[in-house]
């Protein structure tokens, strides 16, 4: 025991770090901060380590070479020991990382803990989210498979929207004019040094915040922030109704850590590592590229932008939201920190999650897209042309080969992005269904120059049997009007 | 804050030290901004004529998917230097080659010859045979390369990947989206 302690001594003498560590350890907290709900940012953090750590061990094999990335991520994945479980670990963490991340920016938030003093490390918290967000994209770049290739493609095609200097930005971005090796080059660089260097400086200086200012206070309805008394207030909080924050605070952290560490394991374990899908060969064109899951709503997002309005909403929208969470905590530093008193800023962060919920559900199944192979892929449902006439039935042989089944869906299966045709006869009339199908029109394609008369004929007559059982169809009033005008005498 | 304090000869060698380490810093990293932007040049500089083959495998009144190597290949691209395209024969002499990418968001579009459109996967962008717009949220037609007849091949101008940023070539929108009466 003594031989332990003189060495201890021997280094401590040295390195004089008991000290500080001792202060950062035991400083006082207010009792009710050693809570569940104060769990989420050492989460993150340990999930960066986790990263760092699964990221080296992953770099000993990878190879940043656009002719061989795919081919070094098939052998971890099929021929070294754990090398697919690491993959996974790294995968996986991300994944939780994203989502750890913005449930401690929602706690925040809530909690009021932006407030002053806290403002700085609020701010340095937006920088860090958004180099969460750029580990994830570049990450997934780094997954050199047709997503990434083609996920490239949508970020130069960005880019070049930019006025001006749009064409220089999409060279900056792809290192050349294409996205090839060069791409791959620089996104590996900032993968792995450029934003995790600046990621880990962040975090170093976020906690030391944390830790110098004092954990937020749980807020109190009618506890309000005042910049020149607050400071006294929180630091009798912490001395008189207070806690050391190790062991009193710290456990519930470590608890959570670990828990979050081992769901991170099982997802690893049993749903394995995630791709690389299809080898990155442009020439592969049969391939409908997705972004991965953190960034669904944003595709989702741009399928439902009016052209119009596209390309200032991509380039003037983000900078407006950095923006505002710069600016909360400077322009709302005082006040209310209780969710009871803050029904705004709590309606706000519900649509905001809400919204993005929604675009992200949207995403998974992308009703925007025309689904390519639904015209070969999906038979009619035989009893819709069961007691059909063969000119009823040759317009089925037209909807399916003219490829209408890509964007309308029939007996449920088919495209989502025109309407469900299952009672188009219930809605059309006979000239509107012509009219529709040459014309086009309503973002529907117009098929005028690559129908002929007969298959027109057809077509609009398989599209009349599309009603449920016992309904009428669709007429035009004014011309059963005229007609019974006509025979009138 | 106007609290003055003496120039000793220590605090000026210290300021001049500091000017030092600004110059000797400077020198070296100006130019380094340049190997930071070298990748940036004009559309001409990376463009090269590249022949896309033999005339007679593009069929008159067809269209067929193409490939050729980017001429701005490195070693380490691999199959990334493949690049696809889309060639349009409308007579003897006349085509459209079409960029694979979308003009929305620079995803592979594919060509459905029994409904003549161009269909991308991504977000339901539509183009007609010609490639303007037909639905969906491109704000323009498809992207083309400028083509000539050398020797009975076909060849194209091409090497920068085609977006909204380097102009290229607008497709003819008359009429678009609307009846193909206009067009």
């Amino acid at each position: 025991m003594s031989r332990i302690k003189r060495l201890y001594n021997w280094f401590e003498m040295r390195l004089q770090l008991e000290g500080p560590i001792k202060d950062a350890a035991l400083h006082p907290v207010p009792k009710n901060t050693a809570s569940w709900f104060y769990v989420f940012g050492s989460a993150a953090t340990t999930l960066l380590i986790l990263q760092i750590v699964t990221g080296i061990l992953l770099a000993i094999v990878y190879v940043p070479s656009g002719s061989e990335a795919w081919q070094s991520l098939q052998e971890l994945n099929n021929h070294l020991y754990l090398g697919w479980f690491l993959r996974a670990m790294h995968g996986w963490g991300s994944n939780f990382m994203v989502a750890v991340v913005l449930i401690h920016m929602c706690q925040v938030f809530t909690f009021g803990a932006y407030k002053y003093p806290r403002e700085l490390t609020w701010i340095l918290g937006v920088f860090m989210l958004l180099m969460t967000l750029g580990m994830a994209f570049t990450g997934q770049v780094l997954r050199f498979d047709q997503d990434a290739y083609w996920g490239l493609g949508i970020g130069a095609s960005i880019a070049s929207r930019v006025p001006v200097v749009g064409g220089p930005l999409v060279n900056l971005l792809l290192g050349g004019p294409m996205i090839a090796g060069a791409t791959l080059s620089r996104f590996f660089a900032l993968h792995v040094f450029v934003i995790p260097g600046i990621l880990l400086l962040f975090t170093a200086t976020h906690i030391w915040m944390v830790i110098k200012l004092g954990i937020n206070d749980w807020p109190m309805p009618g506890r309000i922030v005042r910049r020149d008394t607050y400071l006294k207030e929180y630091h009798e909080l912490a001395h008189k109704d207070g806690v050391p924050f190790v062991p009193d605070a710290l456990w519930k952290d470590l608890f959570f850590s670990a828990a979050v560490l081992a769901a991170v394991a099982l997802c690893a374990f049993v749903l394995g590592p995630i791709g690389p899908g299809g080898q990155p060969d442009p020439t592969i064109i049969d391939t409908v590229p997705k972004p991965d899951f953190f960034f669904l709503w944003l595709y989702a997002v741009l399928a439902y932008l009016p052209p119009s309005l596209e390309t200032p909403f991509i380039l003037i929208v983000p900078v407006l939201g950095i923006c505002a969470l710069v600016a909360l905590p400077l322009l709302a530093g005082e006040g209310e920190k209780s969710w009871h008193r803050r029904p705004v800023a709590i309606l706000l962060l519900v649509t905001i999650a809400v919204s993005l919920g929604i675009f992200t559900h949207l995403g998974t199944f992308t009703p925007w897209s025309p689904i390519m192979d639904a015209w070969s892929g999906d038979p009619v449902p035989p009893k819709m042309i069961h007691d059909v006439s063969p000119l009823e039935r040759q317009g089925a042989v037209v909807f399916q080969a003219k490829q209408c089944r890509n964007c309308h869906s029939i007996g449920g299966s088919g495209g989502m992005r025109g309407p469900a045709l299952d009672d188009v006869a219930l809605r059309l009339t006979e000239d509107q269904l012509i009219r529709q199908v040459l014309q086009g029109g309503g973002n529907m394609p117009a098929y005028g120059k690559n129908l002929s008369p007969s298959e027109t004929t057809a077509l609009v007559r398989f599209l009349e049997t599309m009603k449920p059982p016992g309904h009428q169809p669709a007429v035009d009033a004014t011309q059963q009007e005229q007609k019974a005008s006509a025979q009138q005498p | 804050m106007s609290e003055e304090k003496p120039v000793t000869r220590r605090s000026l060698l210290m300021g001049i030290g500091i000017a030092f380490n600004a110059i000797v810093g400077v020198a070296i990293a100006v130019p380094v901004i340049g190997y930071l932007l070298s990748p940036v040049k004009k559309k001409d500089a990376y463009n090269q004529w590249i022949s896309l083959g033999k005339l007679d495998q593009f069929p008159e009144g067809q269209t067929r998917l193409a490939d050729f190597v980017n001429p701005f290949k490195r070693a380490q691209d691999g199959e990334t230097a493949n690049t696809p395209c889309w060639v349009r024969r409308l007579s003897a002499d006349k085509f459209q080659v079409f960029a694979i990418n979308c003009a929305h968001l620079g995803c592979p579009v594919r060509w459905f010859p029994q409904s003549e459109l161009f269909m991308c996967p991504c977000h339901g962008g539509v183009y007609y045979a010609d490639g303007s717009r037909a639905s969906g949220p491109p704000e323009r037609g498809m992207f083309t390369y400028d083509y000539k007849i050398v020797n009975g091949e076909l060849h194209i101008n091409a090497g920068l990947m085609p977006t909204l940023a380097d102009q290229a070539k607008l497709v003819s929108i008359v009429g678009k989206g609307k009846s193909p009466c206009l067009g």
